[in-house]
């Protein structure tokens, strides 16, 4: 190599180093932008601080990619674009998450209590505070578990027709319906229920009547996210099994099944979260009621999303903090499945042993 | 209990498409058989005729006869199941089942067949991994995943699995293709021990390894892209890479195919 071309070099720096920018840019632009926003939302005289927010979003982004353009160069300018994007719509989705959570803690903790979980709304008077959402919580439990208990064995027994057995015509079929069944708005579900159940067989309002319209809201998530989880079974794990002469049934059940338990059980909570927070449902079918009724085969009951509903519509001070307070056990209820299905997700997954 | 594998006019579809045709070859008890040609020519899709795992495969179809002793496999009434217990197989990349332990993968062929006692099954285990040349490696673990194993380990682990119901015969497609060379000695050396005890054949795709551990060596080939695999030459180890009859077989070995 000669002098000149050394020098050169050291004139241009390696050709494989560029100009970057130090890491911590982005943090200051965060600052800058945060002040800029704030700057000109109180120079327009914005009070709110969601406009600020969103101002200050954007100078964020146009500011990350005109420092990368100017310092950088192109690629890398349309990299810091991309991650900036990202970053901000990730805000953008969060916030509303976080600010309805905090909304729903803040004010339904103010009625939140042992006597709230463990009374109902009989012989209470509608304005004045008291009363609990005992009956509600009971109803929700029992209608929705009879819905899981109705939804699981068909849409597991569906899922696996599907992946291991399932092969032209009746295979397509199936999964046409299972589409079309994802589609149905609950309302109509419920309509189908009400008509059958209670108008052309002349059974009566029931918890069971609202279980079997939850269920088949339920089923085709099932079917699904099953369908999936299947799916991921290698078909080497398959083979194995078979060629040690197990038959194809008890290969399903011991190997393919034990394989994907924790996706299928991750499937049927977030299935199960999805239909606890249905009312249409149950407003046409399970009718409400404000006392304890603790058999879901008989007569009317309550159930969380309708007591919400039911408490909103009754307008005044007192029934707003048991509808907030109703929401709230409603979210924990759900996000206490989701754990539960981590956790069993977590422990059943298969191990590496290291 | 090995036994003799007798093929006739065997053919094999994957649809519409004839994937091997018209193979006809005996496989000696106790002798190891090797199956090599280039890739697509059919010598996996052949093997996995011998235990009635091609029909496994969506569309999958037999023609033909292959006698176990005097059974044939493709008789009316056999149970594909049960020909599966008589004929194992170990597969190109180890599958151990990632939910059970080390012990449970050997028994599994056991358990979901039948009921066993604790004593016996722990009995039968413990000669399987022996047997696998894996016992002195995993006998303070076998309650650990299976999955957790190096890959040769995994697979001796699959060979213990397939060799714990007690079939006559054992394929391996490519058994150490996934392997280093330290895991792919120890399982040539098991090959030569195991064939004391079993028909084993195995398809490979290093010349040197069929010299080395088979006593006959079949060569497939085929005529072109679409075209059905078939049967070349089989012959003593010896004579098919010293003096073959055919010479597609010897540009084939000596790597001047084209």
């Amino acid at each position: 190599m000669s002098n000149a071309v050394v020098d050169k070099g050291a004139h241009r720096a390696s050709s494989l180093k560029q100009a970057r920018l130090p890491r911590w840019t982005p943090y200051a632009l965060v600052v800058g932008s945060a002040a800029v926003g704030a700057g000109i939302g109180t120079a327009l005289g914005m009070g709110s601080p969601f406009q600020m927010g969103l101002i200050a979003a954007l100078v964020f982004i146009i500011a990350s990619y005109i420092l990368g353009a100017v310092v950088e160069g192109g690629r890398q300018a349309r990299d810091r674009l991309a991650t900036s994007l990202v970053w901000v719509c990730f805000l953008l989705a969060v916030i509303p998450l976080l600010s309805l959570l905090w909304e729903t803690i803040d004010r339904g903790r103010t009625v939140l209590d042992g006597y709230f979980l463990g009374h109902s709304m009989e012989g209470v008077q509608t304005i004045l505070p008291g009363g609990g959402a005992y009956h509600a919580i009971i109803g929700t439990l029992e209608q929705v578990g009879l819905a899981t208990l109705i939804a699981v064995p068909i849409g597991l027994l569906t899922a696996i027709y599907l992946v291991e057995y399932g092969r032209g015509q009746l295979a397509k079929a199936v999964t046409f319906f299972v589409d079309v069944m994802t589609g149905i708005p609950s309302i109509v579900a419920g309509l189908f229920i009400l008509s059958f159940w209670i108008i052309i067989l002349d059974f009566g309002y029931s918890g069971f009547a609202g279980a079997m319209a939850l269920a088949i809201l339920m089923m085709p998530i099932v079917v699904r996210s099953t369908e999936e989880m299947l799916k991921l079974v290698p078909d080497e794990l398959r083979e194995a099994s078979l060629a040690l002469g197990v038959p194809k049934w008890r290969t399903i059940l011991k190997v393919v099944l034990p394989t994907a338990i924790g996706g299928i059980t991750t499937g049927v909570m977030l299935a199960v979260a999805r239909i606890a927070g249905e009312s249409a449902p149950i407003v046409l079918l399970v009718f409400g009621a404000t006392g304890i009724n603790n058999n879901p085969f008989e007569g009317a009951q309550s159930s969380l999303p309708y007591y919400i509903y039911e408490q909103w519509q009754l307008g005044n001070d007192a029934s707003f903090n048991r509808a907030w307070a109703a929401a709230l056990v409603l979210i924990a209820f759900v996000m206490i499945l989701n754990l539960v299905a981590r956790g069993i997700a977590r422990w059943k997954a298969p191990k590496s042993g290291r | 209990m090995a036994k003799r594998i007798d093929v006739s006019g065997l053919t094999a579809y994957y649809g519409t498409h004839k994937a091997i045709e018209d193979i006809s070859m005996t496989v000696e008890p106790r002798s190891v058989t090797a199956f090599i040609g280039p890739s697509g020519c059919g010598k996996s899709t052949f093997l996995r005729t011998l235990n009635r795992m091609h029909e496994v495969t969506p569309g999958g179809r037999v023609e033909g006869k292959v006698m176990l002793d005097d059974e044939n496999l493709y008789g009316s009434g056999v149970d594909p199941v049960s020909v599966r217990r008589t004929v194992g197989m170990v597969f190109q990349r180890p599958n151990p089942f990632p939910t059970m332990s080390i012990f449970e993968n050997v028994a599994a062929g056991l358990k979901l067949n039948g009921s066993y006692r604790k004593s016996e099954l722990e009995a039968i285990v413990e000669k399987s991994l022996k047997g696998a040349n894996l016992w002195n490696e995993v006998k303070d673990r076998l309650n650990k995943p299976g999955a957790g194993l190096s890959g040769g380990q995994q697979q001796r682990l699959c060979i213990a699995r397939a060799i714990a119901v007690e079939p006559d015969v054992l394929l391996m497609d490519e058994p150490c293709s996934a392997l280093d060379p330290i895991s792919t000695l120890a399982i040539e050396d098991l090959i030569g021990e195991l064939k004391e005890r079993f028909t084993i054949v195995i398809v490979t795709h290093n010349m040197q390894q069929a010299a080395r551990v088979s006593d006959r060596t079949a060569f497939f080939n085929l005529a072109g892209v679409g075209q059905p695999g078939k049967l070349i030459e089989i012959d003593e180890t010896e004579r098919i890479f010293s003096n073959p009859s055919v010479q597609a077989t010897e540009d084939y070995i000596s790597g001047r195919f084209g």
